[in-house]
């Protein structure tokens, strides 16, 4: 009985996780993935309607405006948090003092959230609050920044307040990363005649490839889901020129009672993100059984 | 003594459990200040008459929350006794099956409701396509085309309230050349919307509005009447500063009542901001329609009741609805709120003078036609039909579309969600 226990408690203690997350993970995306094929309107139904809501959904204008506002935001926000975050890893990583303080204060974004970011960046942005009207007041009187406001450039507002908040998270991964690197590598590198550029860009930063993909990972999936902070920056606007697709999806379940096409458009975005997990688990479930 | 303990005793039990009688469980969002106020006289008079009130306030994004929590519990098969659903959305819910007419008509039969509504109002609140049994009750009218003016900058530039679009544009530009922001303007999508029915209603006039917005008509919303509403909102676009977009309403209403802007066009909730900041109407502030030909856009807040196999519960909702549309409930509720009640015969004496117009014009209104249902605050049509309309009055009204094409793009628009 003890040994029967030993054996299996593990997967007793397991099991109940195992079963919630079964449940309201998985099972709730299964019924996702049934009302995107049923005509629910204001509340799910559950008689079949074939693929008329992705129909739909790809005709919507809205929709295609948040998938290429999605591509920009990705892209941009993906380079931006990386290279901010590998450069700030590696000013901290010259064995700096404060340090500690430093890489607190360059994490320290990461703890609010995004509600919070948002507010901030909207006041700071404001042309009538902002930077613009410090620069006017400090007498640069032609000085503009209306970004926000700017319906072509508005999506790039939300760029900056997303790097803002994420490239010290891809700091802190990196510094990990580099840290991680034994002295000796560093040391015959320098004998060997390698200048601190050479021993970054030739030796360290390609052993980061593992922190480069998990970055990547991490980034792809906050910006994919990323609503809360378009709600408190834009609410989507001006007009509907940062529209996302998960804010798409909310104002399609709760405001506008199409809770089929608000389905369809959550399964979309659940394809793209598992278009990006998968192959991250594949490779590393593949390295884990090549050990 | 001991005679005392067991009296004690058997209140104990009896005051905590048994008594069966009604109870209700309402889900709303009334929690700032003043509709929490007037809700807690609702929740008295509840009390009052035996009933046993389970309160569920969901609070955040102006009923958002709300609804989230609402759906959730209606899917569960466990809806709340009422909850806060106004205009066409009472049908949606209808015709999903879930509300449940067959106690409070009885109510409204007994209380005459149909004598104490216009007519107009009352059919909003009948199931089966507004011609069947009540199956909601109206707490109060909101009055869309209002616009909020402050006395003080509009004196100093010799402005009077102006009674067409082209004095209105006259007296912006005035406020424009004397270096004051005329338009207070929040750019958010509901805001555009809220903008563009008042125009719509005063230079498309009220048959125009009615055949366009209500009844959708292919026809109309591509005409040159259409193009001309895009033009002037096009003019007042100019009139707004460069902050516009994405600000909140009352900010907007902040600038008005600190003298920073001329005006804003906004519902007669706006009127608490005035209050709160001790103004008074016809003394700091105008509170004036926007020009249209005896127009009146309304919005009116209803509580929908929910198919429930309690007794108790029934009996709730049944207390529920008559209180609701009781004259006390309905006059001290808006005089808290800033709108009118929805009952026709409750004195007017307590309020002050904006409500007092908004009362006597809707009477106007209504005999001659022009009482028309607010398309921006879900009243003319549902969700989706509101949400493809206000996807285009805001891209035009944040871009540089042309009318024409922005007219052509609400018919599609409207169109494609049929």
């Amino acid at each position: 009985m003890f040994k029967w226990l030993e054996k299996n408690l593990p997967k007793i203690v397991m099991a109940p996780a195992v079963g919630l997350i079964g449940w309201f993970v998985y099972g709730f995306v299964l019924w996702t993935l049934y009302i995107s094929f049923t005509n629910s309107k204001i509340l799910p139904k559950y008689e079949l309607w074939g693929f008329g809501q992705y129909e739909k959904l790809w005709a919507s204008r809205k929709w295609l405006i948040s998938v290429d506002n999605l591509l920009v935001f990705t892209a941009l926000f993906l380079i931006f948090c990386i290279v901010i975050g590998i450069i700030l890893a590696i000013f901290l990583d010259q064995k700096i003092r404060a340090e500690g303080v430093l890489r607190t204060i360059y994490l320290y974004p990461m703890a609010l959230s995004f509600i919070v970011t948002g507010t901030a960046w909207k006041w700071i942005l404001n042309p009538t609050l902002g930077i613009q009207k410090m620069f006017i007041d400090w007498g640069f009187e032609n000085f503009t920044f209306d970004w926000l406001v700017n319906r072509e450039m508005a999506i790039y507002t939300i760029v900056i307040a997303g790097v803002w908040q994420s490239a010290g998270f891809v700091m802190a991964l990196f510094l990990a990363g580099l840290r991680s690197v034994e002295d000796e590598i560093i040391k015959a590198a320098k004998i060997d005649g390698a200048g601190l550029f050479t021993v970054y860009w030739r030796i360290l930063l390609p052993m980061m490839r593992p922190v480069f993909f998990t970055s990547f990972v991490i980034l792809v999936h906050i910006s994919i889901k990323s609503y809360d902070l378009i709600v408190a920056l834009t609410q989507g606007g001006p007009g509907i020129s940062t529209t996302m697709p998960a804010l798409f999806m909310t104002q399609a379940a709760f405001h506008k009672s199409q809770v089929g096409l608000s389905a369809a458009s959550a399964m979309m975005m659940f394809m793209a993100v598992a278009a990006v997990i998968i192959p991250y688990l594949y490779s590393e479930l593949r390295r884990e059984n090549a050990r | 003594m001991k005679k005392l303990i067991i009296a004690l005793i058997t209140l104990a039990f009896t005051s905590t459990s048994s008594i069966a009688g009604p109870k209700i469980e309402v889900l709303h969002w009334w929690t700032s200040g003043g509709e929490a106020a007037a809700l807690k006289v609702l929740k008295d008079d509840f009390a009052a008459n035996g009933g046993e009130w389970m309160d569920m306030p969901v609070t955040g994004g102006g009923g958002d929350a709300a609804n989230v929590a609402l759906k959730a519990r209606i899917v569960a098969g466990d809806p709340p006794s009422a909850s806060q659903i106004k205009g066409p959305t009472i049908q949606e819910y209808d015709q999903e099956g879930v509300v449940a007419p067959y106690n409070i008509d009885e109510v409204a039969k007994a209380e005459g409701w149909d004598n104490l509504l216009d007519p107009m109002i009352a059919a909003i609140h009948k199931c089966e396509n507004n011609s069947g049994p009540y199956c909601a009750a109206p707490v109060n009218i909101h009055r869309i085309d209002w616009m909020w003016a402050n006395k003080a900058v509009f004196d100093a530039n010799g402005i009077s309230v102006p009674t067409t679009w082209d004095e209105l544009n006259a007296a912006a530009e005035k406020l424009q050349a004397a270096g004051i922001i005329p338009f207070a303007h929040g750019g958010q999508a509901w805001q555009d919307a809220t903008v563009f029915e008042a125009v719509a209603m005063g230079i498309g006039g009220n048959n125009y509005y009615k055949n366009c917005y209500v009844d959708l008509k292919e026809s109309c919303l591509r005409s040159e009447t259409t193009v001309k509403v895009f033009d002037q909102m096009r003019k007042l676009q100019g009139f707004t500063d460069e902050g516009s977009p994405g600000r909140d309403w009352n900010v907007a209403t902040g600038m008005v009542i600190e003298g920073k802007a001329g005006f804003q066009i906004m519902g007669d909730w706006a009127k608490g901001e005035f209050t709160a900041a001790g103004k008074v109407p016809g003394v700091d502030y105008y509170c004036a329609a926007t020009p249209s030909n005896n127009g009146y856009l309304y919005n009116v807040d209803s509580f929908i009741f929910y198919k429930s196999s309690d007794p108790d519960k029934q009996a709730g909702q049944k207390l529920l609805a008559k209180l609701m549309m009781g004259k006390n409930f309905q006059k001290v509720f808006n005089l808290y709120k800033g709108s009118i009640p929805a009952r026709l015969d409750v004195s007017m004496d307590e309020f002050d003078k904006c409500a007092k117009t908004s009362n006597a014009d809707i009477k106007t209104a209504g005999a001659s036609g022009g009482l028309v249902p607010s398309f921006a605050h879900g009243m003319a049509q549902g969700n989706t039909m509101k949400a493809a309309l206000q996807d285009i009055i805001t891209e035009h009204f944040n871009s540089d579309m042309s009318s024409v094409d922005a007219a052509n793009a609400l018919a599609d628009s409207v169109l494609a969600n049929m």
